[in-house]
C-alpha cells in the first residue's frame, strides 16, 4: 500500500478533442494536402465559389441598403463552410440547414436569387427546384437549432431504407445551447444513425458572445456526452473543413454513425442587416478576424502554390460582380404571388370550412401584396 | 366483429394499418415492450419489430421532431405522448414546423403524421396528467385536430389520421379509454376527418361536445329525455377542421343549444362555435348559446378535479336554464 492510500474513485472514460488545421491565416500549408487539395483546378473551383458568395452576400446587403429587400443575414466570413458542405456532400444527402449555409445551398441548386426572393419574403424561395440536389433539402431555419432533432428523422428513414444516404444539420454556436441540439446529439447514437451534426461557430449569438454561451471549452465536446466523435476544424480554412466533412460523411455513410464537428470561424457583419455589432463588438477583435478570412487564406495559399494569378483574380472579381448583378436581375423579375396562395399550400387539399376566407380574400380591393 | 373499448380500438387501428402500409410505424415513451402506458400499442413490437415500433428516450420535442423528420421523408410516423401535459414541449415542432412546411414550400415538403395523446381529466392521474389541450391545436393553420368519443370513431378517425397527408393531432379521451365497449369491425375503412357526427337525433335543443365531455353530454341528454326533453346530440369529432354545417343545420331545426367542453372555457372551441352560431345562425336562435366547461383554473390534482370536470349536473342545470329562457312548445 502507497503512503497515499488507493482512491475509491478511478477514471472511467476520458476523451480528447482535435482540431484539424491545414492552412494558416496567412495561407501557409501547415502539413500535406488531402488528394482532392493537391488538384489546383479543386483549389480554384472552391476558390471561386466562396468569392461568388461573397459578391451575392453582398449585393444582397446593397439591396436592403437602399429598402430593395428585407431584413436579410449575412454570411460575410464564412463562405468556406457553405462551400465545403456543398462539395462535401452527395446529391441524394438532405441537408437541413441554418441561415448564412448560402454556399452549400448554391452547390446543391438553390437557385441564388430564390435566396434573395426568401429574405424579401416569399414562400416560393423555399421550392427548391426539380432536377437538383436542394430538391430533397430543408429551408433554413429560422427558430434557432429547433430543426436539428428533424435530422434523427431523417437519418432514421435512411437507415430504415438501408439507403447510403446522410443528412447533414448545421447550425450556429448559439443552437448549441438548446435542448433541440442535446435532444439530437444525445439520441443519434441510440439508432446509430447516418447524421453530420455541423456547428458554424462564429463566435457571436447576435450580442452574446462564444465564451457567455456556455463554460464548455469546445462545443465539439457536447458531442461527448452523446456517445459520439465530436472534432473541431478550423472552419476558415476550406480545405481542412471539406477534410473534415467529407470524412465524416464517408464515416456516416459507411455506418459507423454520427458526428459533431464544430467548425470554427467569424461572424464579419452584423447579425443581420437589421443589427449593429458595433453596440457590443470591439473593433480591433473585428479587424483581427479579418486576417483570417477564409478567401483571403485560400489566395495566399494558391498564390504560393502557383495556381492562381492577379489576372485570374481580376477576371474572377468581374464575373462574381457580373453573376450578383446577374441574381438581383433575377430576383426583380419575380412577381409577386396571387392573394389567395396563402390557403394553397396549407393543406394538400383546402378544408370546405376555409373555402369562405379563401374567397373573401380573391374578392378584396386592392392588391394587398409588396414587391 | 369485436366488442372493444377505446383503448383496444386504438390499439386495432394501429395494428391494421402497420399491416396495411410498411411506412407507417409508432413511436414514443414506453411503446415497446411496455405497450404504452395505457396499452395502446401492445403487440406492435413483436408483430412489427423495433425498428418500426420505436421506444424513445425520453424527450418529447425530440419524439415531435423525429416524426416530422420521418414524415418528410414520406414515413408515416404515429407519435405517441404519453400524457396530456406532456405536450406543451412539443407545441414548438408542432406549430414552427409540422403545421408550416407544406406552406412555406409551397407543397415540396410535407408532414403526413399524427402524434396521439390522451387528453383530459377524471382518472385521478398525478399533477400534468389531466390537462385537456384542444384548445391550443385549434388554433394552430396547418394542423387536423381530431378528438374521437367511442370505440367505433377511434379507430375509423385514427386510420383517416395516418392516411391523411397533412399532420394530425389526435386526442384521445383519456378517462373513456376503458369506460364503455361498442362493435368494431376491422374494415380498414376510414372515417371522414373533416365532419362532425350527429348522434342523436331530436327536436328541442341541440347539445354539441366532442371526446370525453361526449360521455357525460350522453347521460345528460338520457336524464332529459326522461323529462320529456327531446336532445338533439352532436359529436364534433373533428376540432379543426370545424363542421359548422352540421351544427348548424341542427341548431336551425332545434333552435337551442348548449356546447359541454371538458377544456377551460376562455377562447375555447365552445367559444368558436357559439361564434359561429351567433353570426350565422342568430335568427333560428330562440335563445342565446349556452357553454358547459371547464373553469378557466389550473386543472385541480386528484381531489378536487371533479369540482373542474363538467358532469351531468351540470349540463343538465344548464340545459333547464336554456329551457327557461326559451320554454319548449
Amino acid at each position: 500500500m502507497s503512503e497515499t492510500s488507493p482512491s475509491a474513485e478511478t477514471t472511467v472514460a476520458a476523451f480528447d478533442v482535435r482540431m484539424t488545421r491545414f492552412v494558416d491565416a496567412a495561407g501557409t500549408v501547415l502539413a500535406p494536402l488531402p488528394a482532392f487539395a493537391q488538384d489546383p483546378e479543386e483549389l480554384r473551383r472552391m476558390y471561386r465559389v466562396m468569392v461568388e458568395t461573397r459578391a451575392i452576400d453582398r449585393k444582397a446587403v446593397a439591396l436592403q441598403r437602399t429598402g430593395q429587400l428585407g431584413t436579410y443575414a449575412s454570411c460575410l466570413g464564412q463562405e468556406a463552410i457553405g462551400t465545403a458542405t456543398g462539395i462535401a456532400m452527395h446529391a441524394d444527402d438532405v441537408l437541413i440547414p441554418a441561415y448564412r449555409d448560402y454556399a452549400a445551398q448554391f452547390l446543391r441548386g438553390v437557385p441564388a436569387e430564390s435566396t434573395f426572393l426568401y429574405w424579401a419574403g416569399d414562400e416560393r424561395s423555399m421550392h427548391f427546384p426539380e432536377g437538383t440536389p436542394s430538391r430533397h433539402d430543408f429551408p433554413f431555419s429560422v427558430p434557432i437549432g429547433t430543426h436539428i432533432p428533424q435530422a434523427i428523422g431523417v437519418a432514421y428513414a435512411f437507415r430504415l431504407r438501408k439507403q447510403p444516404r446522410v443528412a447533414v444539420a448545421a447550425c450556429g454556436d448559439g443552437a448549441t445551447s438548446r435542448g433541440d441540439f442535446y435532444e439530437a446529439v444525445s439520441s443519434a447514437k441510440v439508432w446509430n444513425l447516418p447524421v453530420v451534426f455541423l456547428i458554424s461557430n462564429n463566435q457571436w449569438a447576435i450580442s452574446l458572445p462564444r465564451a457567455r454561451q456556455t463554460g464548455a471549452q469546445t462545443l465539439a465536446q457536447k458531442a461527448i456526452a452523446g456517445g459520439i466523435p465530436g472534432e473541431q476544424v478550423d472552419g476558415n480554412d476550406v480545405i481542412a473543413t471539406r477534410h473534415v466533412l467529407e470524412r465524416a460523411l464517408a464515416a456516416a455513410r459507411a455506418g459507423e454513425g454520427p458526428r459533431v464537428i464544430e467548425a470554427v470561424t467569424y461572424r464579419l457583419h452584423d447579425h443581420t442587416t437589421a443589427d449593429d455589432a458595433r453596440r457590443y463588438r470591439a473593433e480591433d477583435e473585428l479587424e483581427d478576424a479579418w486576417t483570417r478570412c477564409p478567401i483571403k487564406r485560400l489566395r495566399a495559399c494558391m498564390a504560393t502554390l502557383g495556381c492562381w494569378s492577379v489576372a485570374d483574380e481580376e477576371e474572377l472579381e468581374a464575373q462574381a460582380a457580373a453573376r450578383a448583378e446577374a441574381v438581383a436581375q433575377a430576383y426583380f423579375a419575380v412577381q409577386p404571388e396571387m392573394p389567395q396562395a396563402i390557403f394553397d399550400s396549407l393543406y394538400a387539399t383546402l378544408p370546405t370550412a376555409l373555402g369562405a376566407q379563401r374567397a373573401e380574400v380573391m374578392t378584396a380591393p386592392a392588391p394587398q401584396t409588396e414587391h | 366483429m369485436a366488442d372493444l373499448n377505446i383503448i383496444e380500438a386504438v390499439n386495432l387501428a394501429l395494428k391494421s394499418e402497420m399491416a396495411r402500409d410498411e411506412n407507417v410505424l409508432v413511436l414514443g415513451e414506453d411503446i415497446g415492450r411496455n405497450g404504452g402506458v395505457f396499452r395502446a400499442t401492445v403487440g406492435l413490437l413483436d408483430a412489427y419489430g423495433p425498428e418500426r415500433v420505436i421506444d424513445m428516450p425520453l424527450a418529447e420535442n425530440l419524439i415531435a421532431a423525429m416524426a416530422i423528420g420521418l414524415s418528410t421523408q414520406g414515413l408515416r410516423p404515429v407519435a405517441e405522448i404519453q400524457f396530456s401535459g406532456f405536450l406543451y414541449p412539443c407545441l414548438d415542432q408542432i406549430a414552427n414546423h409540422a403545421a408550416r412546411y407544406r406552406n412555406r414550400t409551397r407543397g415540396r415538403i410535407t408532414c403526413p403524421l399524427v402524434i396521439r395523446a390522451p387528453n383530459g381529466g377524471g382518472i385521478h392521474a398525478p399533477e400534468h396528467h389531466s390537462e385537456s389541450m384542444e384548445t391550443f391545436f385549434a388554433h394552430m393553420p396547418g394542423l387536423r385536430v381530431i378528438a374521437p368519443s367511442n370505440p367505433a370513431r377511434a379507430y375509423g378517425l385514427l386510420l383517416a389520421a395516418i392516411r391523411d397527408p397533412d399532420p394530425v393531432i389526435f386526442l384521445e379521451p383519456t378517462r373513456c379509454y376503458r369506460l364503455f365497449k361498442q362493435a368494431v369491425e376491422d374494415s380498414g375503412e376510414a372515417l371522414p376527418l373533416d365532419t362532425a357526427f350527429v348522434e342523436r337525433e331530436g327536436t328541442h335543443l341541440t347539445l354539441v361536445s366532442w371526446g370525453a365531455m361526449m360521455h357525460e353530454t350522453r347521460l345528460a341528454a338520457d336524464a332529459l329525455a326522461q323529462e320529456g326533453v327531446s336532445c338533439e346530440l352532436i359529436d364534433v369529432a373533428s376540432l379543426k377542421p370545424l363542421d359548422m354545417d352540421t351544427i348548424l343545420a341542427s341548431v336551425t331545426k332545434t333552435g337551442r343549444c348548449v356546447i359541454v367542453q371538458e377544456a377551460p372555457r376562455a377562447y375555447g372551441p365552445a367559444s368558436e362555435i357559439a361564434a359561429n352560431l351567433a353570426e350565422h345562425g342568430l335568427l333560428s336562435l330562440f335563445a342565446p348559446v349556452l357553454r358547459v366547461s371547464g373553469y378557466d383554473t389550473v386543472m385541480p390534482l386528484a381531489r378536487l378535479e371533479k369540482v373542474y370536470l363538467p358532469d351531468v349536473r351540470r349540463i343538465v342545470a344548464e340545459v333547464r336554464k336554456l329551457l327557461e329562457l326559451a320554454p319548449v312548445g
